[in-house]
């Protein structure tokens, strides 16, 4: 593979604190040399990036996409998934098992994982934490890891039952990995396709709580303590889209009891409130669903303490006919990857003063993190060559019909954006160019 | 609040006519569906017949309906157009068809408005936007059921005040009249549209039922800054209440048992805590006008001898229903004297 330089960037890089001008060699995938400005003008490279005003950094890592195949391939595939994370900064994704079939076994993951899927970008990939999402019996946690899982999850449904979410985060906490949690006590969500609250009674829809989703998260919290205290084990419970002030106090208070939570926020959740579902657009539909401003606020002030670990799109495509139906029989779900970054630097970094590090930090170094990514969110010497290349000073809007998503169920198209995507090389090679 | 942004937003995505919400119509608006409505009562029938003849319009009805849909179609009749009624029990719905394509294939079929009725709330709205013709909104889900707005407050209006005072109405026509709504708030359509239709008017509407009918969200029809709506949760205070203002309604609201099983809520109790029966009426609003959307269930949320005696205006709002619906049918297909201010 031939050498990369990235040159006269700003390399904000939060692994190792570096906020400075710097230039970038990359070579057999990896980062060869991080150099002051002029040290490697010398080098002869077939190819090279100009970051003149531009901000270099870790190539993002999402924790949380769907990427619909296998089974669902109408509305997103592998290949297009992932050209869309390029299309926004990602290097790294983590598709959810919530696929046609589940992913619960290692054949399925193995097929995920082939290079013959087309992946742009490193492709991780979290498989199910019981047998067909059905919540009962326990996949083959010990297998599945050895087949690359980086955590379990029954996304799109919680692990409800006690005993198994129990079992489930003693047999993670063995191989090191999180169990991550849709937080959602679906026995009180029945029917229910937005946020309860006065905007949903106006409407005439059933609302989802906010005790739905604080009792999940409140009741994974109770086990983690119960099982370091029991099985000397020290459990890693990640909680997903945090949409509600109450689950963010219970995160916020479990951390600081020092149990092993982390937790991510979704863009839309700190953008956004119900209010957006104006007259039942049901691209401002998802669960968890948008809530009241006060939530809002909530979210965006744990990410700013440092409650919130990371950012994370909950990308999720659906095709035209599963959104142009009425509001309540809608798919639950948008299209995240190519806004997140337009997103964060608009609301977090213009919008409340979040240094730039904080974003690239919640955004690549902290969910390389939690699920154990070595070598990836960082640009030292020997990490893995993944990199964006962004100007953080554009001011552009979204426009849908250029997503690379085979979907287009998004609330932002024609919203505002700050920090556009130059460049995003994963593993040295370039995989977008704005 | 969210009505000026909603009613912002709505005015460029649909077809000019259409009635989706109560919430999106000004006060200008609903003054001049008064006046049309008056000028149509009043029009020789010979002269009434031409007003829509030639034009289609269809009635898509995925819910049964005796009255909205009956006054819909006379009325569309006695103006002249061509009606067809479709039903989710007797189309294509049954083989799974969309909205969006029933409406494409209405439509096709020549259909220049539809009048739907939906189980889910907003279906409207996806409706008007698919087919960009215009919709008028016979009954959503929980959401709205704007033509009964329009039809009670033109039975309000003619029983407190006249047909003459019928005819127009600004921000400060129901000054002093204060309109108890009462019972499954919750799950009611024709609330909502009241709730956000009167107190623009200058009515005081109170809110009346047990929290599992009535949780604290309803606030969120809006007007709460300006005490338009408020919660009164004892029937007989809201009553006596209602009455030491000025004119006072009573509006009654079905009652489905199978909701109150649902919600564990006591029948018996019910009756003896909201139903308006005689006694109640006589002491405690003697002169409140008494009105139900209809269906009722007689010796459930009211007593027969209520719906039935002076104080009832039930029937009145059945034929105020099929005049107010010519108006809205005229408005829609924007013809006649009807002037239009907006969608």
């Amino acid at each position: 593979m031939s050498d990369l330089l990235i040159l006269n960037g700003r390399l904000v890089d939060p692994a190792s604190g570096l906020d400075a001008a710097r230039d970038l060699l990359l070579r057999d995938g990896r980062v060869a040399a991080v150099e002051e400005p002029g040290v490697l003008r010398s080098i002869a490279t077939a190819d090279t990036i100009d970051a003149t005003r531009m901000i270099v950094a870790p190539g993002l890592v999402d924790v949380h996409v769907h990427l619909r195949e296998p089974g669902q391939t109408y509305k997103e595939t592998i290949a297009t998934g992932t050209a869309a994370a390029a299309a926004g900064g990602f290097t790294t994704v983590v598709a959810m098992p919530n696929t046609v079939p589940v992913n619960d076994s290692v054949a399925r993951l193995e097929w995920m994982l082939d290079a013959a899927r087309g992946s742009m970008v490193k492709l991780c990939s979290m498989p199910a934490a019981t047998v067909g999402s059905l919540g009962g019996e326990l996949t083959d946690f010990a297998a599945l890891h050895k087949g690359g899982a980086v955590g379990f999850t029954d996304d799109g449904k919680p692990v409800l039952e006690d005993h198994v979410m129990r079992a489930a985060l003693v047999a993670a906490a063995r191989l090191g990995v999180p169990v991550s949690q849709h937080a959602e006590d679906t026995r009180l969500t029945g029917g229910c396709s937005m946020n309860a609250g006065p905007v949903a009674f106006r409407l005439g829809l059933r609302g989802m709580t906010v005790e739905a989703e604080a009792r999940i998260v409140e009741r994974d919290i109770r086990l983690l303590r119960e099982i370091e205290k029991a099985e000397g084990l020290r459990p890693h419970l990640h909680v997903q889209h945090v949409s509600t002030a109450r689950a963010m106090a219970a995160i916020r208070e479990a951390k600081a009891q020092g149990l092993h939570v982390t937790c991510e926020v979704a863009p839309h959740h700190f953008t956004l409130t119900d209010e957006a579902i104006g007259d039942y657009d049901t691209h401002a539909k998802m669960n968890p669903p948008l809530r009241a401003e006060a939530d809002r606020v909530a979210m965006i002030a744990g990410l700013m303490d440092g409650t919130v670990d990371c950012i994370a799109t909950d990308h999720a495509p659906h095709a035209a006919h599963e959104k142009e139906v009425e509001f309540a029989a809608a798919a639950n779900g948008i299209t995240g990857l190519e806004t997140a970054l337009g997103l964060a630097l608009r609301v977090l970094h213009k919008g409340q003063g979040m240094p730039l590090t904080r974003v690239m930090q919640l955004m690549s170094a902290a969910p390389a993190g939690i699920v154990s990514l070595a070598g990836r969110g960082a640009l030292g010497v020997g990490s893995f060559a993944d990199v964006v290349v962004f100007d953080a000073a554009a001011e552009w809007s979204f426009d849908a019909k250029k997503t690379r998503s085979k979907s287009r169920n998004t609330p932002f198209d024609g919203a505002a954006m700050l920090g556009r995507v130059k460049a995003t090389v994963c593993e040295g090679r370039v995989v977008f160019r704005g | 609040m969210a009505q000026g942004s909603h009613g912002l937003m709505t005015t460029s995505k649909y077809a000019a006519g259409s009635l989706l919400s109560i919430a999106d119509l000004p006060v200008a608006e609903v003054s001049a569906v008064l006046a049309e409505t008056g000028r149509l009562e009043t029009m020789p029938q010979s002269e009434r017949a031409k007003m829509l003849a030639g034009r289609r319009v269809a009635l898509l009805f995925y819910e049964s309906s005796t009255r909205t849909r009956t006054s819909f179609e006379l009325a569309a009749k006695s103006l002249g157009a061509t009606t067809t009624l479709v039903s989710d029990k007797s189309s294509s719905i049954e083989k799974g068809e969309s909205l969006k394509d029933t409406g494409l294939t209405l439509r096709a079929l020549g259909a220049e408005c539809i009048i739907l009725r939906h189980p889910a709330s907003g279906a409207p709205f996806l409706l008007a936007r698919e087919t960009g013709l215009p919709v008028l909104n016979a009954g959503d889900g929980m959401h709205e059921h704007p033509s009964q707005a329009l039809l009670d407050l033109r039975t309000m209006l003619t029983r407190l005040y006249g047909s003459e005072r019928a005819t127009a109405v600004n921000a400060a026509s129901l000054r002093g009249v204060t309109v108890v709504i009462t019972g499954d708030i919750l799950h009611s359509r024709v609330a909502r549209s009241n709730a956000m239709l009167l107190p623009r008017l200058g009515a005081k509407v109170l809110l009346c039922g047990p929290t599992a009918l009535l949780p604290e969200d309803a606030l969120g029809l809006g007007y709460v800054q300006d005490g338009g709506v408020e919660i009164v949760r004892d029937f007989d205070v809201a009553l006596r209440r209602a009455c030491s203002e000025g004119p006072a309604v009573a509006m009654m609201l079905r009652i489905q048992k199978e909701r109150l099983a649902g919600l564990e809520l006591d029948l018996g109790d019910y009756i003896a805590r909201y139903q308006l029966n005689a006694e109640r009426l006589a002491a405690c609003a003697p002169e409140a006008l008494v009105m139900h959307p209809g269906p009722m269930i007689r010796g459930m949320e009211i007593a027969g001898d209520v719906a039935d005696g002076r104080n009832s205006a039930i029937e009145d709002q059945v034929s105020h229903g099929l005049a107010v619906r010519s108006a809205l049918l005229v408005r829609a297909l924007g013809v006649g004297g009807f002037e239009s201010v907006t969608v």
